[in-house]
């Protein structure tokens, strides 16, 4: 047994790919050792900004002799067959064996090979793993053809066991493989000789390197909230940038500064983006959630414990929140004196996508829409629209130009500046959530209309001119718009038909390419300009003439987003146990649009089915179903002409007349009142009746007019069953 | 610090001192307005081709969008750029360039230096390289590039470019808030002068020039004439009629494409291209720039020897 030790030690490698290059490099090393016949016990793998490591433990010395037995064609077979054997198993005819074999006689190939030492396996490996190594960008430098993040410097491979080190032999491109490494590349400069991991691990720490990057994290937040504790101030968190800062170097050391007086009055938000996007560094925040302090990480200890360093990163954070200053006072004087009026007509020339339009016209729709809207979400309809009208126009702010991440948030700053109504302001800010599955839903019901507007509109649009999400392909982020209008809904309980809505949002978009189809059809050959107008292949023959009417394809459209819709719910309410069968079964009847509705339904009968009597219900149901079924196709008639009391025969059968009487005007009440647990408690009631009917009652009676008032009563059990959700759908 | 550098011209002169040394043919600026040092064609059209190069330079390089009438404390239309091009790139280039910043008195006990990604890539040029930008305390101080590809072939060797920003620099070694107020020369000279005494007047002329006064439509004109004019260049034999010389015309056509560039930068700034015109425009440039490229691989020092 063997440890084995490499070490691929380059330029910078850059931050965010360090961690996936130390797991691609122990996947490659490890899959190869195994495939080549080796055995480990465990492997880690670690990185820095100059080196990816890899640590194999208990590696066998020696892969095994192995011996494979194929077997060729008879021994009478054709020449021609037997010599193309011979050329796939490498050998010659003096070398087979001749076996028995059902066929007959046939060659038989026993083909040994031998076990190889670890240093060579381990040797061809790491260069096939260098060679095909799956960095997302890769360079050429000198005269080499080698390919590497960045200019790849030296190879560190070893194996160590009881004797000793022992250097594989490797030659990669001139870079030939040895048992030294450097350390730190300004504190710790020179080559020094390792033996083992750890021995590997202790030296660089003496040449002011510390090999794994959590430690590097660990001790970064560690120092940070030390420092900022002492002052009475917290560090605001921010995981992706300690991992990326982790990334950035070998020996942390950490700094707290002083953010001049001058900008602190910039929302907490610009100072925090700023220092991170341009600086990569911490926000230290006082008791009242102000931004007060910097924290930033250098790559190195000095004498005068890193007082020039301070104080150059405190100068250049100085020059960038001047800037930040002066977007912030000249955004404001846009939004306090023309009202953010200049941002909003200059949206006119930003585009939003080729066939949509610019920003601008899309605005005049969203906002046409969030009027809609607005009445079914309880918003005030001129709100809704005036914050849809303004929700997008901080996109042509100076700010948000430098920081696009602050989109929304500037928009919320600007509009209380510019004097918006308190819930104008905050829609700017949340119209554009929920962005994931874990992101905050607004509840605001200004925000919510015009959250779910303007992701209607972008729906309806992309549908309009066939951009439809296909298998992984979602460039425009469709289906997160879906789950956004499904969780909007939901959440803030609204209760409406979708369907008006986005046959409106269908048409407004349909309407819109329409017209500029026509324009366009002004400036181009006739031939081109029909093309521009054809949103998709199965409207063709609705688009393609004027006689056909946008509510026409609108109607069409919009069924197809609503099914999109519908699928985002069913993988939404999943999460929620509720299954695909639940939902199909509750997507029956004309309310299917509204999904507050529909959800309501699928929650009291998904409750159900987890009882007895819902699992039995469903049975009854479906052999009631299917008797009828048969029954119809063999006599071809439907049996829904009413059943009548006075021809039932058994009590059991009286006892189902009786239960539907009783269960009818309960289910009715329930779902006038939209009550569905209790419509689907008095469904469930039925079990007992119909299974003790199906117990003692034979349907297909010799008497024929018991036999048709018998398929009758099962027509109503069917019909009563199917009032909330067709059961027929559900499965098992 | 006793080693520090006094004026801005002192960071120049120790630059090109400190290149000298290290082998690098100290070259003169290009005579042609252009964007940045990388356009000269001893970048440019050098870093193509087999041929080992060696070279370092001032560029006085113009942005015109970034005018701001000398007003701004770190933006300028018109700026140095210092920059060295070694081809292949040596193995040290990491520490020679280190080398560099201790020459202009960065002391690296007590800095922090480090190489952050940073992917250079120009559509001009149809050129790309790896690399970073170097921080010095957390200002980036350099662009460091591996070339990958320059006017669309890829570049065998590897040509190694340093970038620096020699005012942003300056005024950095030197402690300097305002560019205007750098000592250019010493300022114990008998006549010491400051960055703004040079400069402060042409960043007024020029910003109101590049953002007012610039005759578009002579500039349109004259980008068109440009470019009809480098593929007009191109497009003559390679054999001279009058001498008799295989003569291909290549740095000729690339002054036609450096024009056309700068002229776009300058329409760019009077705010007439829109977004998709833009691209069109840069499109058009990069056009010229392969062509150019093409031409130079044609040429003894693109690499180009008789067949025979």
């Amino acid at each position: 047994m063997s440890d084995l030790l490499i070490e691929l030690l380059s330029e910078e490698i850059p931050a965010r790919m360090q961690r996936r290059a130390a797991d691609d490099l122990r996947r490659l090393v490890t899959d190869g050792l195994v495939d080549a016949g080796l055995t480990y016990a465990g492997a880690v793998a670690h990185c820095t900004p100059r080196r990816l490591a890899l640590s194999v433990q208990g590696l066998t010395d020696r892969s095994p002799t192995t011996t494979e037995e194929r077997r060729g064609p008879r021994t009478d077979a054709p020449d021609k067959a037997i010599d193309g054997f011979l050329r796939g198993v490498g050998m010659t005819r003096d070398q087979l064996d001749i076996v028995d074999d059902k066929k007959g006689q046939v060659y038989l190939a026993r083909i040994t090979r031998k076990g190889r030492d670890a240093p060579a396996i381990v040797a061809e490996v790491l260069e096939a793993t260098i060679r095909d190594f799956p960095w997302p960008k890769s360079m050429r430098w000198g005269s080499g053809s080698l390919r590497w993040v960045r200019p790849l410097r030296s190879i560190l491979c070893i194996l160590t066991n009881d004797e000793g080190a022992q250097v594989a032999p490797l030659d990669v491109h001139g870079i030939v493989a040895g048992d030294t490494t450097e350390g730190h590349r300004f504190m710790a400069p020179d080559r020094f000789r390792v033996t083992s991991f750890d021995d590997y691990e202790a030296r660089l720490k003496r040449a002011k390197v510390v090999l794994s990057s959590q430690d590097r994290a660990d001790a970064i937040w560690q120092e940070a909230t030390n420092q900022a504790f002492a002052a009475g101030l917290e560090v605001v968190e921010d995981a992706g940038l300690l991992a990326e800062v982790a990334g950035l170097v070998e020996w942390p050391v950490v700094l707290m500064g002083r953010i001049d007086e001058a900008f602190l009055g910039l929302p907490p938000e610009v100072l925090q983006t700023s220092m991170k996007e341009h600086q990569k560094f911490f926000s230290v925040r006082d008791r009242d959630g102000r931004i007060v302090r910097f924290i930033t990480v250098a790559n190195r200890e000095t004498a005068d414990d890193g007082a020039t360093i301070l104080a150059g990163n405190g100068r250049v954070l100085s020059a960038r929140l001047a800037d930040a200053r002066f977007f912030w006072e000249n955004d404001l004087r846009v939004a306090q004196d023309e009202k953010m009026e200049p941002w909003i007509a200059s949206l006119a020339n930003v585009t939003f996508h080729a066939k949509l339009g610019s920003q601008r016209e899309r605005i005049d729709r969203i906002a046409a829409l969030a009027r809609e809207i607005a009445p079914a979400v309880g918003a005030d309809p001129d709100l809704a629209e005036r914050a849809a009208r303004l929700a997008k126009a901080d996109l042509s702010s100076e700010m948000v130009y430098e920081f696009p991440e602050l989109q929304g948030l500037m928009g919320r700053y600007y509009a209380e500046a510019a004097g918006e109504a308190r819930e104008v302001a905050a829609a700017a800010q949340e119209h554009y959530s929920p962005l994931g599955p874990s992101d905050d839903v607004p509840t605001a019901p200004v925000s919510v209309a015009v959250a779910l507007a303007d992701k209607l509109d972008t729906l309806a649009g992309f549908w309009a001119i066939d951009e439809k999400p296909t298998g992984s392909k979602d460039p425009y982020a469709l289906r997160r718009a879906a789950l956004g209008v499904v969780r909007l809904i939901l959440s803030s309980q609204t209760s409406a038909n979708l369907r008006p809505i986005i046959v409106r949002a269908s048409r407004q978009d349909i309407e819109w390419q329409r017209l500029k189809g026509r324009a366009d059809a002004t400036r181009k050959a006739p031939s081109e300009a029909a093309d521009a107008t054809l949103p998709q292949q199965q409207l063709q023959h609705a688009s393609s003439g004027d006689d056909c009417e946008p509510e026409e394809y609108g109607a069409i459209l919009a069924q197809d987003l609503l099914t999109f819709l519908h699928d985002r719910l069913k993988q939404h309410l999943r999460d929620e146990g509720i299954r695909h069968d639940v939902i199909d079964a509750c997507l029956t009847g004309d309310r299917t649009d509204d999904l507050a509705d529909l959800v309501a339904r699928a929650r009291a009968l998904n409750a159900v089915l987890a009882t007895p009597d819902g699992e039995n219900l469903v049975q009854g149901y479906k052999r009631a179903a299917n008797l009828l079924a048969q029954a119809e196709t063999a006599d071809g008639v439907e049996y829904s002409y009413g059943a009548e009391r006075k021809l039932a025969e058994t009590d059991e059968e009286r006892a189902m007349f009786d239960a539907l009487e009783a269960a009818r005007p309960k289910i009715d009440a329930a779902l006038a009142a939209e009550d569905y647990p209790a419509a689907m408690a008095a469904l469930a009631d039925l079990r007992g009746p119909i299974d003790a009917f199906f117990e003692a009652v034979q349907v297909n009676s010799d008497n024929a007019i018991v036999r048709r008032n018998r398929l009758n009563l099962l027509s109503e059990i069917v019909r009563t069953c199917t009032r909330i959700a067709d059961l027929s759908r559900i499965g098992g | 610090m006793s080693d520090a550098p006094r004026s801005f011209q002192e960071i120049i002169l120790r630059l090109q001192s400190y290149w000298a040394g290290k082998g690098c043919a100290v070259l003169q600026p290009y005579d042609m307005e252009v964007g940045a040092g990388t356009f000269h064609p001893a970048t440019t059209l050098r870093a193509l081709g087999p041929n080992p190069w060696t070279a370092a330079y001032v560029q006085p390089s113009r942005r015109p969008t970034d005018g701001r009438y000398g007003e701004n404390p770190n933006r300028l239309q018109h700026y140095y750029q210092y920059q060295v091009l070694i081809k292949p790139s040596p193995p040290d280039l990491q520490d020679l360039y280190l080398g560099s910043l201790r020459a202009i008195g960065i002391d690296m006990d007590l800095h922090d230096i480090r190489f952050v990604e940073d992917d250079w890539e120009s559509p001009t040029l149809g050129a790309w390289g790896l690399g970073w930008e170097v921080w010095c305390d957390g200002m980036e101080v350099s662009q460091f590039t591996y070339f990958q590809q320059v006017g669309g072939h890829d570049c065998h060797p590897v040509s190694g470019e340093l970038t620096y920003g020699l005012e942003r620099l300056a005024m950095y070694v030197l402690g300097i808030d305002h560019v205007m107020d750098m000592p250019f020369n010493a300022s114990d000279a008998t006549i010491p002068l400051t960055y703004g005494d040079v400069f402060r007047q042409t960043e007024e002329e020029y910003a109101r020039w590049n953002f007012d006064t610039a005759d578009t439509a002579m500039l349109l004109e004259h980008f068109n004439q440009a470019e009809a004019h480098c593929a007009e260049i191109l497009s003559r034999p390679a054999l001279d009629p009058k001498t008799g010389k295989r003569i291909v015309m290549a740095h000729p056509a690339y002054d036609q494409c450096i024009k056309a560039s700068h002229i776009f930068n300058l329409l760019d700034a009077r705010g007439v291209i829109s977004v998709t015109e833009r691209q069109a425009y840069i499109g058009r440039v990069r056009t010229l720039a392969k062509a150019c490229a093409d031409a130079f691989l044609q040429t003894r020092a693109g690499g180009w020897t008789d067949a025979a």
